[in-house]
């Protein structure tokens, strides 16, 4: 099922919850709404589930808006972050909950919670109460709840955050292949990135009830159309220098006290001339090297397979990825080299960015 | 073992006996004394006796009083009726206080524990000429409806604890799955707060079991329509001696119900406190 939002507002007061939201899912897509505490990505799923009515703008499923229609005639699943399961019930009758509310006959309904339950891995479960279960196995419960009435449209909330990072993993991995198994359309809200980037068809970027960027990971990461977006996806995070660009003898160099970088014309011609811009650069971007842009080293921070090291160039800081084998020290002198075409631009004012824009 | 290791544990258990001792004593009296003579101090004088439980069979009063079967019918009608009415509009109001936005709520919602902290006696006379305009007076239906009354704002602050800490998502992934909201209240949200519904519907049998200042002062007092705690004074007559060995008894019959109702339901009222703390804020 196709889904489209339109001008999707919800106030309350003057608290702005989602703040006119324009997207389009296609049918079979899997959406990951990605941002950080507070930016409405749960008031949206909840206009869409029908649980809120938006204050504006419409939500349509295959073209046809359905902002009247209850919950109950939406035909839409959905799984909480807190799993939501009915504590009084064993597995298996929160599993056919949906199924007994729609009158499918007694044996129909035990069979299909059942079929479901066995696809989830928790078929040996079903007479046991949630409180029985472990976090994971309750995952999985409020996962074949939402699955078993075959819905049109699965929403997710954050229904990872609760498990432990090895679950979590492996979690992650089943929730996209049963999603392209079945081909259900999905929303997938999550504020951790990486759980968005490996999941998602396409990522919804949200910050203050506004959408900040709707596009397929990939070009998320490599050409991030505003500040906001550099700064929150990837990880460790991109590095932001304020530059100012010049032209010189046909180069376009980005230059600060003790900094001069030669980058490609493509960049160097749309940043050129606007005075002070953020140029931003991510850690992996760079390598230490014997030639390059001079710096010292202010810390050292392992992470395991790198070393991540802050390294001071004049009055700026960034963050380098190294090779912890090189036993770098606070204090040592090195020299950085820029992969320059990896280089971004953005105008400090409106934190657009200088060079993906339409 | 060293000595300070054997007293070490020990000693919270003799502050807790310290301290229950007089309790444990005093009902220890209350049964002795039902069951004997005369008793000086905690003994009793002139052996056993079951003459004081008497009142079982004839009523002391003579001709006119109703029997002690009768007033406990009574006493248990008020408090099944006063239960019922209690816990029904508890949860009623409890749920909108909790989930639904309506003008006013924050001020009902200080009104009701305000009222719940207000010392009923105060209200007593006020009471009077209300039930008396409204010919209440002296009437089962007066009296009820003035318990209940009393009984309601801990009720519905109460309630309004329990429905507070039943998840929004649970009541939202019903919804989700298909039901109507009166549906999500009565399979998915009651269930669940079943423990609180049951430890509410205890306290208001009790307090209405046990209820003595309004019957007395609305009275559906002496005669047939007594309740047991009414009954009870009757023995304190201002003409004869008070008999003391068939007040303790009386008093220890009263008991039974709420003693059995304590020792099955322990859980569920620890749960009520709980519940309560948490919500309440
Ligand atoms: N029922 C409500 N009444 C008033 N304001 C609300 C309500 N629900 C959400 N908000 C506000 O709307 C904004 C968006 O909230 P929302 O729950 O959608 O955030 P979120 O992106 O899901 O955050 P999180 O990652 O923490 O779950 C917040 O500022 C929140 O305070
Ligand atoms: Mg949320």
């Amino acid at each position: 099922m196709k889904v489209q939002l339109e001008n999707l507002t919800k106030r309350w007061g003057s608290v702005v919850g989602a703040d006119h939201i324009n997207l389009e899912i296609d049918d079979g897509e899997f959406v990951a709404f990605l941002g950080p505490s507070g930016c409405g990505k749960t008031t949206t799923l909840l206009m869409v589930a029908g649980i809120y009515k938006p204050t504006e703008g419409y939500i349509k499923f295959d073209d046809r808006v359905v902002n009247h229609l209850a919950p109950k005639d939406r035909n839409v699943g959905m799984v909480f972050q807190s799993y939501a399961l009915y504590p009084h019930m064993t597995v298996l009758q929160n599993i056919s909950y949906p199924l007994k509310l729609k009158k499918v006959p007694k044996e129909e309904m035990k069979e299909r919670a059942q079929r479901v339950a066995d696809m989830m891995g928790i078929g040996h479960l079903m007479d046991r109460k949630p409180a029985q279960l472990s976090g994971g196995q309750q995952q999985r419960v409020a996962l074949g709840r939402a699955l078993v009435k075959e819905p049109n449209l699965l929403m997710f909330d954050e229904p990872l955050s609760n498990l432990d990072a090895r679950l979590r993993l492996s979690m992650r991995g089943e929730i996209k292949r049963l999603q392209m198994e079945l081909g259900i359309t999905s929303i997938y809200v999550t504020h951790d990135q990486v759980e968005a980037m490996t999941m998602a068809d396409r990522i919804a970027v949200m910050k203050e009830g506004k959408l900040q960027a709707y596009s397929p990971p990939d070009e998320l990461y490599d050409q991030p159309r505003t500040f906001f977006v550099a700064a929150f996806v990837g990880n460790p995070p991109m590095n932001f220098v304020d530059v100012e660009v010049v032209r010189e003898d046909g180069d376009y160099h980005a230059r600060r006290e003790g900094f001069d970088l030669i980058v490609p014309s493509d960049q160097g011609e749309k940043a050129v001339g606007k005075g002070s811009v953020i140029m931003g650069i991510r850690p992996e971007d760079m390598t230490l090297a014997d030639e390059g842009i001079a710096g010292e080293i202010y810390v050292v921070e392992p992470l395991g397979r790198d070393d991540l090291i802050d390294v001071r160039i004049g009055g700026a800081s960034v963050y380098v990825l190294a090779d912890p084998t090189l036993h770098l020290k606070i204090g040592d002198p090195v020299k950085l080299n820029f992969d320059a075409p990896k280089v971004q631009f953005f105008d400090p004012e409106t934190e657009q960015s200088l060079l993906w824009t339409d | 073992m060293t000595l300070r290791q054997r007293i070490g544990p020990a000693i919270p258990y003799a502050l807790l006996v310290i301290t229950v001792l007089p309790i444990v004593v005093g009902y220890f009296w209350l049964v002795l004394n039902s069951f004997s003579a005369r008793t000086e101090g905690l003994l009793p004088v002139g052996g056993l006796a079951l003459e004081n439980w008497s009142f079982l069979r004839e009523t002391p009063f003579g001709r006119g009083y109703p029997s002690i079967w009768r007033v406990t019918l009574n006493t248990f009608l008020v408090a099944i009726s006063m239960t019922i009415a209690v816990v029904l509009v508890s949860s009623l109001a409890g749920y909108a206080l909790s989930r639904l936005n309506f003008p006013g709520r924050k001020s009902f919602l200080s009104l009701t524990l305000i009222l719940h902290a207000f010392p009923s006696v105060t209200l007593l006379i006020g009471i009077y000429f209300v039930l008396r305009t409204l010919k209440l007076y002296n009437t089962v239906l007066g009296v009820g409806l003035v318990m209940i009354g009393f009984e309601l704002p801990f009720g519905i602050w109460l309630m309004k604890g329990f429905f507070d800490n039943v998840s929004w998502d649970m009541e939202r992934a019903a919804l989700i799955d298909g039901a109507s909201r009166l549906r999500v209240w009565w399979e998915i949200i009651i269930p669940t707060i079943k423990p609180g519904i049951a430890a509410l519907a205890i306290f208001a049998f009790i307090s209405g079991w046990n209820a003595w200042l309004i019957p007395k002062t609305f009275t559906i007092g002496a005669g047939q329509q007594a309740t047991l705690s009414v009954y009870l004074e009757n023995f304190q007559g201002d003409t004869v001696a008070v008999q003391w060995g068939t007040v303790t008894a009386v008093g220890l019959f009263q008991l039974i119900p709420v003693a059995i109702f304590f020792l099955f339901t322990q859980d569920l009222l620890l749960s009520i406190y709980a519940g309560g703390a948490k919500g309440g804020a």
